[in-house]
């Protein structure tokens, strides 16, 4: 029973602390009512679970002149790299080759491959080898990068790259079925691309 | 033996006889004896009894203490790699928007919960959340299919919806969770479920005594593209340059595989979280009460004691104020 009191208790302070980051856009809270709505319509006695949109800051709309500024959000399963982070480009590794991300770019989805990621702020650039993953570029100048794997180029090893490279050249030339052949083919590209990271 | 004896016998059918004849043979408070009879008649239950109990109250609540501090170090080390992948799920939130009320055939609730027990009401009300979504979905040309996770909500489930459960997978949490476990369960899911819509249920992490329960959604390209074109949320999905890929589709469905992976995620280590938070808080009250009981117990052991002690006293008195008067 004490525990019940002190959800009920915690329950207002909570919802309280949740409705800081509910900043809902108008349209946004209609999706949200609409749910409620059918909700409390078959199911009365509960309340309505949450969903994500009450948990997340609203992403403010298209500008009507090209802002100065990228806003980059850079997300690995892990961390989040780079959050709300204002920068001048990124060039990002797309399926279709390096593609240059500047204030005002056209909204745009793509794929990535395993690559170089380059952020250029001012006169400085970092650099991470992104293994895949994807690039969300909206019409309001913020690019979301989200990768499965990703680190800084300093940290990479070159000879565990080349070794690496040639144990899956050799893995592909003695595999038999489809699976391991696209497995191979795989750690080949990724070391091949690491390769010339370190290289170019 | 037999002197006892007679004076129970006596005390049952006179009860105002008050002098009574010296016995040596004198249960004492530390004997393992059965129940002693009061001398007014009343019971009262002997010492040893109440030991025990004792006993074993303490070691529970030196166990539930234990548990206790086991789940704050556990909820520790998750907590912040829960944290940390709260980031990933919000670009597609961004970008696709979230339609928890879209109308489809076929959807399928994914239920999140714990392998283990004594974590508090978490899994209940994930099932009953499940159970509601399902129910929402519910309807003619409609239907809503179970993936459970953990064995929870699969003991809970399989009662009254066992044709609905498509998938049971548990032992999510023998290794430590990442990424590449969560993924290759994602697939799995993915390659034997046809789904309209994924729901995803799980308890995220607020804070140590607060969990909320959330559905989170993903839809399949089909059903993307449909939304797309009629406007409404996902209106402005068609202003975007799919770059790559030889057709639009192909990369929407890597889209809403990366996107479920990405969510299942997040969800799977809000919901371990929520599961070390409410144990803790479990295990908290549990060794309180525990705590509450022996103090109790104490009490009666004391006054059970000091009872038997005064009825010696008192027999003795009365048995030497007879022989002399």
């Amino acid at each position: 029973m004490l525990r019940r009191a002190m959800g009920l208790l915690a329950r207002p302070i909570a919802a309280s602390g949740a409705r800081s980051f509910s900043t809902d856009l108008p349209a946004a809270q209609t999706a949200d009512a609409m749910f409620v709505e059918a909700w409390n319509k078959v199911i009365p006695n509960m309340d309505p679970p949450k969903t994500p949109l009450s948990f997340m800051q609203p992403r403010p709309a298209t500008p009507s002149s090209i802002p100065s500024k990228l806003t980059v959000n850079f997300v690995l399963p892990y961390a989040s790299e780079l959050a709300t982070r204002e920068v001048d480009m990124v060039i990002v590794p797309a399926t279709t080759g390096q593609m240059g991300v500047l204030p005002g770019h056209v909204a745009t989805i793509a794929e990535l491959k395993p690559g170089v990621l380059s952020v250029h702020e001012g006169n400085e650039t970092t650099k991470y080898f992104v293994s895949s993953g994807f690039v969300f570029i909206h019409a309001n100048s913020f690019a979301d990068i989200i990768a499965v794997e990703a680190a800084p180029l300093n940290q990479i090893d070159a000879n565990l790259v080349q070794k690496g490279l040639s144990e899956f050249t050799q893995k592909l030339s003695s595999a038999t079925t489809d699976l391991e052949k696209a497995e191979a083919q795989i750690g080949i590209d990724v070391h091949s691309a690491l390769n010339s990271a370190l290289t170019g | 033996m037999a002197m006892a004896a007679l004076r129970r016998e006596g005390r049952r059918f006179a009860p105002l006889i008050s002098s009574r004849p010296v016995t040596a043979v004198r249960s004492s408070p530390f004997a393992p004896s059965h129940e002693d009879e009061g001398r007014i008649g009343f019971r009262y239950i002997s010492t040893q009894i109440v030991r025990n109990r004792m006993k074993s109250v303490k070691n529970i609540q030196k166990i539930t203490k234990a548990m206790k501090m086991v789940a704050a170090s556990k909820l520790r080390a998750i907590q912040t790699k829960a944290e940390n992948s709260r980031g990933l799920w919000q670009p597609f939130t961004a970008l696709l928007g979230d339609l928890p009320s879209v109308d489809v055939k076929k959807s399928v609730v994914v239920t999140i919960s714990s392998d283990k027990g004594l974590c508090g009401g978490i899994n209940s009300t994930s099932v009953k959340i499940s159970k509601g979504v399902h129910k929402l979905n519910s309807g003619p040309e409609k239907e809503t299919k179970y993936v459970i996770l953990g064995e929870k909500a699969k003991a809970q489930l399989i009662r009254d919806s066992k044709k609905d459960i498509e998938l049971v997978i548990a032992e999510l949490q023998k290794n430590p969770l990442n990424y590449t476990q969560v993924s290759v369960l994602a697939d799995e899911i993915l390659k034997n479920v046809e789904f309209d819509a994924l729901r995803i249920v799980f308890n995220k992490f607020h804070s140590v005594v607060s969990f909320l329960p959330t559905v989170s959604t993903v839809l399949s390209p089909e059903i993307v593209e449909r939304e797309a074109e009629s406007g409404g949320k996902l209106g402005d999905l068609d202003n975007y340059e799919v770059e790559g890929g030889e057709t639009k589709g192909e990369i929407l469905q890597n889209l809403a595989e990366f996107q479920f992976s990405c969510v299942m995620f997040n969800a799977v280590l809000e919901n371990a979280c929520s599961e070390q938070g409410a144990r803790m808080s479990a295990m908290d009250s549990s060794s309180r009460n525990a705590g509450d009981m022996l103090d109790r117990l104490t009490l009666t052991y004391n006054r059970t004691r000091q009872a038997s002690i005064t009825t010696e006293l008192i027999e003795i008195i009365s048995g030497a104020s007879a022989l002399e008067g």
